[in-house]
């Protein structure tokens, strides 16, 4: 029944002289996710408004992936006369009444809450309350006012052309607007953590594209596959992330053949460091993010960390560094990429697993270690074989 | 020698014959009636399907009466074992460690509702001793299912002595159905329920260059059976459904194909096979058959899969590698870590360690040529070498 969406965003209204421009950002973010010609989109008085014929709860799914988005109201837009606000206002009520869960022998209550910004309605706000209150009262059986808990908040709203009544408040997933903060190259492998540290940066407003290291025939077709799906499922809350797909194969040997064992992964992680940050300035990204969580595992002490990231000079973003195990992996539920990201298909590179890598590699130790490798060598022939994908939903 | 496509994974599935693929597309095209239906175009529709039921049942020596078609191996399996009725002391089960997950697991089903299962023990090549099933056997065991050719490493159990075990235990009055998970055997071995004795014997199409999604179970004639499906009584009764005709007329192509090949084909592929084997663990030290021993003339060694061990390297890691190389076969398991603790076949054969994660099966078919075996060869020595040296 419902044809308009109020949608109502927190954080971008304090953002003074640059807010039109979040607004917009946000909106062009809707009508992506909405898919064109499917909905048009409008700002009013702080709000956006959507207005669609299509399905209410597809709508609701995507509306509640946009960032940016604090809350969501399914309303219905009507003329501006008493009868077609108070009978849509009953629809609206017997809607939401259906969907109230109440115990027992306890009292459906309600009140309405009218706002009235076009000053030519005849009516104040007080007394639209009073004619759509009563209005409902006689026609649902075994409502009562409740002023101040009520179950149910019929709200109605005067504007220029029309007037719009609602009584839901979905929560939207918060945020800024994707792209409104810039870009930044996830390093997303196949595990837990790296799409959810994707999810957070994207939350903050950030735009990412994403790199992959592929150690083809250490690592198969199959991971691929599952970091491709979990790029398409971070594309439910951003319109589509390029993918860089990086053959690190002839590294991962190389490091393996010249390296000592203890070192290993501290220098392959450094040559992942300077090949996203390479690809990062290709793809015009100010930073990289990492689902690195301080003490995690060898490669994410504070010394590893800081003799991986002397390689570079692009920030390292690093969402995940305040939750533990437990909250990434619920988040990575919520998120909906927990599912993909456990299939068994990227444990075998541990094939270079050293038994007892160094945790704290000294930067001397690492320097001198490096000096086996040619390593601009190996890089350009790293990105000359790395391939851009476009993953869309 | 060029970079080729090889195809070594026909435990996993093979190719269809073009034959099979043309019966297929002229029976959606044509003949796309339903069989059950009263008009010519019904007719037609089931006319194809008796022509194939005719094909499959000459393909295992049987009378069309005898075959059920399913959706394919699994459903055949599950239909032998969980639709034999216990009957009225029947609480017992047999199988072996080395079967089918799709036997494994219906046995698993029959476990939870109170049925005793015996999973019977291998030798350290896959191969079940029947005295351990004589042994196993009680007044209340109903059912016995023992694969014939093992999926993972090619044992060939001994189905005869099987068969003399139980021929002993009817004579005492008993009246156990034994099912045999033909799957493996159906197109490489002789595979004729009637010959052997067994009452119930499951094949499956695609594993012989038939269409996925069909298979067949063989019932032998008074075998009490209960559908799994209900619906509009088709195949006698034992599986509802429309008839997938056109999987079924392409079964039926590939059956025809394997009747006339008869044992000349199984000659062919163990050579093949020998070759492969041979070539591998003459050029790798340490290289380990998992298995019956390649040897004209053993009967335990079936003619087309062969698993080795690769100690040292994780099998899926030289997979991806022929994988390279235009060369596709196949883990007993997927990559062995916390999550798949490796292969359960090879485990039941006591291999364990480096020996286990390093095995690969090369599974061979009809389709497969002398030239492709040799790149193969040529392909894993090199690969193996590759990664040995890598691993220093």
């Amino acid at each position: 029944m419902y044809n308009t969406y109020m949608i109502r965003y927190g954080e971008i209204g304090l953002k003074g002289k640059n807010r039109p421009a979040f607004e917009r950002r946000l909106m062009g973010n809707i009508s992506r996710a909405l898919g064109m010609g499917f909905a048009r989109v409008q700002r009013v008085y702080g709000r956006i408004l959507v207005e669609s014929d299509a399905d209410p709860a597809r709508i609701i799914g995507k509306l509640s992936k946009v960032f940016g988005i604090v809350g969501i109201s399914p309303a219905l837009r009507l003329p501006l006369t008493e009868q077609a606000i108070c009978d849509g206002a009953l629809a609206v009520l017997k809607d939401a009444a259906a969907r109230v869960q109440m115990a027992v022998g306890e009292p459906l209550t309600f009140k309405v809450e009218a706002r009235r910004s076009n000053k030519q309605f005849p009516r104040t706000s007080p007394e639209i309350n009073g004619l759509v209150g009563a209005y409902l009262l006689d026609n649902f059986p075994g409502l009562q006012v409740d002023v101040h808990t009520p179950r149910i908040k019929v709200r109605v709203e005067i504007r220029e052309q029309n007037a719009f009544v609602y009584a839901d408040d979905i929560p939207g997933v918060g945020g800024l607007p994707v792209g409104a903060s810039g870009k930044a190259l996830l390093l997303l492998s196949g595990g837990i953590d790296s799409p959810v540290a994707g999810w957070m940066a994207m939350k903050r407003g950030i735009e990412i594209e994403a790199v992959h290291f592929h150690s083809f025939p250490f690592t198969g077709e199959k991971s691929l596959e599952k970091v491709r799906d979990l790029c398409r499922i971070l594309t439910g809350y951003t319109a589509q992330i390029t993918l860089h797909v990086v053959h690190f194969t002839d590294i991962q040997k190389e490091i393996q053949r010249s390296c000592p064992e203890e070192l290993r992964v501290t220098i392959m992680r450094r040559m992942m460091f300077r090949l996203a940050a390479r690809i990062a300035e290709d793809a015009g990204a100010l930073a990289l993010v990492t689902g690195e969580s301080v003490g995690q595992v060898a490669s994410q002490t504070l010394e590893s960390m800081r003799v991986i990231n002397q390689v570079i000079d692009i920030p390292v973003l690093r969402p995940l560094v305040g939750m533990d195990k437990h909250e990434i992996i619920s988040r990575a539920k919520v998120i909906g990429t927990y599912e993909t990201s456990v299939l068994p298909y990227e444990d075998c590179c541990t094939l270079f697993l050293p038994k007892h890598p160094a945790t704290r590699p000294r930067p001397d130790q690492v320097l001198e270690a490096e000096k086996a490798l040619d390593v601009e060598d190996l890089l350009a022939g790293a990105l000359e074989r790395t391939v851009a994908e476009n993953i869309k939903q | 020698m060029t970079k080729q496509e090889v195809y070594l994974d026909n435990s996993a599935t093979t190719r269809p014959y073009p034959g099979v693929v043309r019966a297929v597309v002229e029976a959606m095209e044509e003949y796309y009636g339903n069989p059950s239906s009263l008009h010519r175009k019904g007719v037609e529709a089931g006319r194809l399907l008796s022509r194939a039921r005719e094909a499959v049942a000459a393909s295992l020596g049987a009378d069309p009466g005898q075959i059920v078609f399913t959706g394919g191996g699994t459903e055949a399996i599950n239909l032998a074992i969980k639709g034999t009725p216990p009957g009225r002391k029947g609480r017992h089960v047999i199988t072996t460690a080395v079967e089918h997950p799709a036997v494994l697991n219906a046995c698993a089903q029959l476990k939870e509702q109170g049925i005793e299962v015996t999973v019977l023990p291998v030798d350290g090549q896959g191969v079940v001793d029947p005295q351990q099933l004589r042994s196993a056997l009680r007044d209340d065991t109903y059912l016995v299912s023992v694969m014939y050719v093992n999926n993972e490493v090619g044992a060939v159990q001994p189905l005869d002595e099987i068969a003399g075990v139980l021929a002993d235990f009817r004579r005492a009055g008993h009246r156990p159905v034994w099912h045999v998970d033909a799957v493996q055997a159906y197109g490489k071995l002789p595979t004729r329920p009637g010959e052997l004795g067994v009452d119930l014997l499951s094949v499956s199409a695609h594993k012989a260059h038939g269409p996925k999604g069909v298979g067949a179970l063989y019932v032998a004639p008074r075998t009490r059976l209960q559908p799994l499906l209900a619906g509009g009584g088709q195949e006698n009764g034992w599986r509802s459904g429309t008839e997938n005709t056109p999987g079924i007329t392409g079964f039926g192509a590939a059956a025809a194909e394997i009747t006339r090949q008869g044992p000349e084909g199984a000659q062919r592929l163990f050579a093949l096979k020998k070759r492969l084997v041979e070539g591998i663990l003459a050029a790798v030290p340490g290289a380990v058959l998992n298995g019956p021993p390649c040897e004209q003339g053993n009967p335990r060694c079936a003619p087309h899969i062969a698993n080795l061990s690769f100690p040292g390297l994780r099998g899926e890691i030289l997979l991806h590698w022929l994988e390279g190389q235009g060369v596709y076969v196949s883990t007993g398991s997927a990559c062995a870590s916390r999550k798949n603790p490796g292969s359960h076949v090879l485990k039941a054969m006591g291999v364990k360690g480096e020996q286990l994660e390093g095995a690969i099966r090369f599974s061979l078919s009809a389709l497969n040529t002398a030239e492709e075996i040799d790149y193969a060869v040529e392909q894993t020595v090199a690969a193996v070498r590759e990664l040995y040296a890598l691993y220093k």
